[in-house]
């Protein structure tokens, strides 16, 4: 019998919420503790040196400078991922960006630590820099690292599903489209900061602005060379993420140094100038894709290729790499792909996860690509989309396996809601039925919930809940997950609320905290509220059947008559034969001891079992669509985007509002990067960021920001905690594609390289009016030699996931 | 080092002393010398809106704003936003229309808000935009803030108003 929802569902307003909004919460630079220090970093301003020599004798000489330490100090290297441990918290011998660290000083306040810092001498010897994919798939030497595939490449993959040459020879059409989609910045608001805090008892704490401390956690016993047990990390409140607090970082590790050589808690917090050099934003990525279809739109085959421009260490990039090849098959159906990606080394600072990780560049490549197709096959755009849909419950042609798919109802939502059909008119300019400079353009999306594979190999859950219940009802909910402003806090209260049947609010939320909370891999890939949603529903399973339990004892009930709500336990029968929550409590801790119960949650193993297969599975799979309502000035060339009706399959809203506000904020950070964030640098020999402040690196204000009209699918899956999927991250890639092709539809360019600027719809329009190519964007992509394909069937063709044995010849 | 000065200003309502560097920021005063962490900084070179606090009742950037200035002024926070424990009509629809996600621009566009509110009890859509357009949030799109300006304006003028549907649910 299905019970009715008393708390899933409803818009509750956010747990955390009101200390939020009268200054109580504490960020980390709000920490502070007696005899606290301060740590500036000395960061390179050459972008490929040689370290020669480091003095700090001078720097050391300042009265209240503490202790510095140098790349010397702390040899062992790190990084997020098992492959690309690359990183050190100061550089020992080399520098490879304007920004990485060489020292780190501590000093009885900031002003001190800041003249140290500057009273550093080293001496660099200037090596040639790497600035472009171009200049790294050209120069060997010097290599940024003595690792990785080739020269400056740090990483080469190709794999192939079927055989797409047979795909293409079906095919009525076979187009080929470049685009480059350029590297932007998560640009929290909350400046990285972190204080450390080393004990008598040889324990140190962190509090630090990260995602992911568990992460943190191990970089830490790794590089520190001291026991796990012996470091905790909590992670305090992000001030936004959206990735860009997912890696562990150099003054994390700095700072834990410093306090264990002062023996006084030591704090840094970041200026904004250096949060741009921590970066791990969104990988720049030039794309070649080749599609066949048939007349009517469907795929015969598809080959996408893909070049980022990494930055100066490994990062995520490797899942990165992966992510722009993986969930090209996930929205239409592909039944042959291949997938070749490159990932280069280049001076400037590194790139990383930031919202929709790998995937917003070749979804944006995909769906204006689709667009073209439509056109040249005078096909409704919105039917070449509906028509082909991957089925659910089924297997993609590269392993991966989709549940409830939603995409169908999401376009038409959003073509009905835009009233599409009657202002969309065919692909004739005479047809028109906008005025010149208006337009509107659609395209669709997905998004992972979690990774199947955790980033290191291990058997062990990616999340765990554990409760507790106290003998006055008190319930306290202890979870590794760190909230970035998305909710997972709430989540977990919302979903243990439920299932024990009292008001969220009755319970204590205690999360991101080594020593007090299970491991949680952290806030990245869209994974929390699935992966600690259903943890959270195990443990509350489990602590409800010692309730009720205990409950059916004492009353005299069958265990199955009783139910949790309102704060009771009562006979569902007879409702007014019960007893109060808390007195549950007393009666289950009277029959079984000390009520704490945990719940964990492991993701289905995916079906793809070739090498490489690691990136892209997930327990379900989010869909959106989008349209976009443009104006484009031909005179100035600026677009302004009037409006964007979106459509997200969240499986389930947990909570309505809240799910809300990820549409919205996806809607609008997407529109950041369509029109205007751009990482740009200088690209002679001094690979310097042209502007890494809040006023030069345009984001959208709220005079910037569009209309938007939300719906909301509901298909829940049967993975997701009652059936909720994902809305932190797929809403976002719908819409720069969507407002490229609106772009299209309004003045009749095509801008095929991300961000929409006006200097770019300028030059279309003005080559457009010489009857030159209406488009801007990269003509093609680096020659590259590519290693030989690992080759898989495809379900379709009686494959089981595995490659193919590597045969000698290859094309 | 500079030796310390101390002013005297009207803080949240109450008389306040404080000594410190005179370099000082505004913000570094009330972050570092009065533990009011509540202001919180995105930039420190005027750009975000994140520091914004009111003074005599207008808002400011205490980013760029010496504490020095602050002699004989009234100023306000977000600590001094609520009534005692009573929240601020637009403290109780930021948290309750999830204005605030990672609450980390919250105080600053809360104060903003205040001031807009002062000035115009009625503020059409686009009056809110302009008066937050200082104000830079990453997490939410600004809708949800417009909404929760909007709900806190309707309470204080003393009219009902309700959250249109689609706002909590999306459309149908």
């Amino acid at each position: 019998m299905a019970k009715d929802l008393n708390v899933v569902g409803k818009p509750f307003r956010k747990v955390d919420a009101r200390a939020k909004c009268v200054g109580q919460t504490k960020f980390a630079d709000d920490i502070v503790l007696p005899r606290m220090l301060f740590c500036k970093l000395l960061r390179s301003h050459v972008p490929h040196a040689l370290i020669k020599n480091i003095d700090v004798s001078k720097a050391l000489a300042l009265p209240g400078v503490l202790a510095i330490i140098t790349g010397k100090d702390l040899p062992i290297p790190y990084g997020i991922l098992p492959v690309s441990q690359d990183e050190h918290a100061l550089c020992i011998d080399k520098v490879r960006f304007v920004g990485d660290p060489v020292a780190a000083v501590a000093a009885i306040d900031e002003d001190v630590a800041f003249d140290a810092m500057n009273l550093i001498e080293v001496e660099y010897e200037p090596l040639n820099t790497i600035s472009s994919i171009e200049e790294a798939v050209l120069i060997d030497e010097p290599r940024i690292h003595e690792y990785g595939d080739s020269g400056n490449i740090h990483k080469k993959v190709s794999l192939e599903f079927g055989n797409v040459e047979d795909g293409f020879a079906e095919a009525d059409l076979v187009r080929e489209d470049v685009f480059f989609y350029e590297g932007n910045t998560h640009l929290p608001m909350e400046q990285h900061a972190a204080v450390a805090h080393f004990d008598a008892d040889q324990k140190i704490t962190l509090w630090t602005s990260t995602q992911t401390p568990h992460y943190v956690h191990r970089a830490l016993a790794k590089v520190l060379e001291m026991p796990a047990s012996h470091i905790r990390v909590i992670a305090t409140p992000n001030g936004g993420g959206f990735g860009g607090k997912s890696d562990p970082f150099n003054h994390e590790v700095a700072v834990c140094k410093l306090a264990l050589i002062t023996g006084r808690p030591v704090k840094i917090t970041l200026t904004r100038e250096e949060v741009f050099y921590c970066h791990r934003g969104r990988h720049p990525v030039l794309m070649k894709v080749k599609t066949g279809v048939k007349n009517d739109g469907a795929i015969t085959a598809m080959h996408f290729q893909s070049f980022l421009d990494g930055g100066a260490y490994g990062s995520y990039g490797v899942a990165s790499t992966f992510y722009t090849g993986a969930l090209q098959t996930v929205t239409y159906e592909v039944p042959r792909y291949k997938f070749q990606g490159l990932r280069a080394f280049t001076n400037k600072p590194p790139c990383g996860p930031k919202r929709g990780h790998g995937t917003p560049q070749p979804r944006y490549a995909l769906e204006v690509h689709l667009d073209k197709i439509a056109e040249q096959l005078r096909l409704d755009p919105v039917e070449i989309r509906r028509k082909h849909l991957v089925p659910p419950n089924s297997v993609t042609a590269n392993y991966l396996r989709i549940g409830s798919m939603g995409l169908g109802a999401c376009i038409d939502k959003v073509v009905e809601g835009s009233d599409w059909k009657n202002r969309f008119s065919g692909w004739h300019p005479a047809n028109r039925k906008l005025p010149f400079g208006k337009g509107i353009g659609i395209a669709c999306s997905s998004y992972i919930c979690g990774a199947g594979l955790p980033i290191y190999w291990n058997n062990m859950p990616q999340s765990g809940v554990q409760l507790r219940l106290d003998r006055q009802g008190g319930v306290c909910v202890m979870c590794g997950s760190i909230d970035i402003g998305q909710g997972s806090d709430s989540v977990l209260a919302y979903i243990v609320a439920e299932i024990l049947g009292i008001d969220p609010f009755d319970i204590r939320v205690v999360t991101a905290d080594t020593d007090l909370t299970p491991v949680d891999l952290g806030s990245y890939s869209s994974r929390v509220t699935l992966m600690t949603g259903n943890a959270a529903i195990q443990a509350a399973d489990r602590a409800r059947e010692l309730l009720v339990m205990a409950v059916a004892e004492k009353l005299g009930v069958p265990i199955e008559n009783l139910s949790l709500a309102e704060r009771r336990v009562f006979d569902v029968e007879n409702p007014e034969v019960g007893v109060s929550f808390a007195e549950a409590t007393v009666l289950a801790e009277s029959k079984f001891g000390t009520i704490g119960t945990v719940g964990s949650y492991t993701p289905p193993q995916s079906p793809g079992k070739y090498k490489g297969s690691g990136v892209g599975p997930s327990p379900a799979y989010s869909y959106s669509a989008a349209v976009a309502e443009v104006d484009v000035n031909p005179d100035t060339g600026i677009v302004v985007v009037e409006r964007v009706w979106i459509a997200h399959d969240v499986g389930r809203s947990i909570n309505p509002l809240l799910v809300m506000g990820q549409v919205e904020g996806s809607v609008y950070m997407a529109l950041g990067e369509i029109l205007m964030e751009e990482m740009t640098y200088r690209t002679n020999r001094n690979v310097v960021h042209k502007f890494p402040s809040m006023l030069e690196y345009k984001s959208p204000t709220t005079m910037e920001m569009c209309d938007v009209k939300t719906y909301l699918i509901e298909d829940p899956d049967p993975n997701g905690p009652y059936g909720a999927k994902e809305v932190g991250q797929g809403p976002l890639l719908p819409v720069p594609p969507a407002v490229a092709n609106a772009v299209y539809n309004a003045v009749g360019v095509r801008i095929d390289e991300v961000p929409i600027t006006p200097e770019k719809v300028l030059r279309a329009l003005k080559d457009k009016a010489r009857g030159r190519s209406p488009r801007y964007g990269p003509e093609d992509v680096p020659s590259v030699a590519w290693p030989d394909s690992l080759r898989v069937l495809t379900p379709a063709e009686g494959g089981d996931g595995t490659e193919m044995p590597r045969v000698a010849v290859h094309s | 080092m500079n030796s310390k000065r101390q002013i005297r200003f009207r803080l949240n309502g109450e008389d306040t002393e404080v000594a410190f560097a005179p370099h000082k920021t505004l913000l570094e005063v009330l972050r570092e010398d009065l533990n009011l962490t509540g202001t919180k900084h995105g930039c420190e070179l005027g750009e975000c809106g994140t520091c914004a606090v009111l003074v005599d009742g207008r808002s400011i950037l205490s980013c760029l704003m010496l504490g020095l200035e602050a002699e004989g002024r009234e100023v306000k926070t977000i600590e001094g936003m609520a009534n005692g424990s009573q929240l601020h009509p637009l403290q109780q629809t930021f948290a309750d229309l999830g204005a605030a996600q990672c609450g980390y621009c919250s105080p600053g566009f809360l104060l903003v808000a205040e001031e807009l509110l002062q000035k115009s009890p009625n503020p059409t859509r686009a009056e809110i935009q302009e008066a937050l357009s200082g104000n830079l949030c990453r997490c939410t799109g600004y809708i949800k803030i417009y909404e929760a300006v909007e709900l806190a304006a309707a309470q204080m003028r003393g009219e009902a108003y309700e959250l249109p549907k689609e706002s909590i649910y999306g459309l149908d």
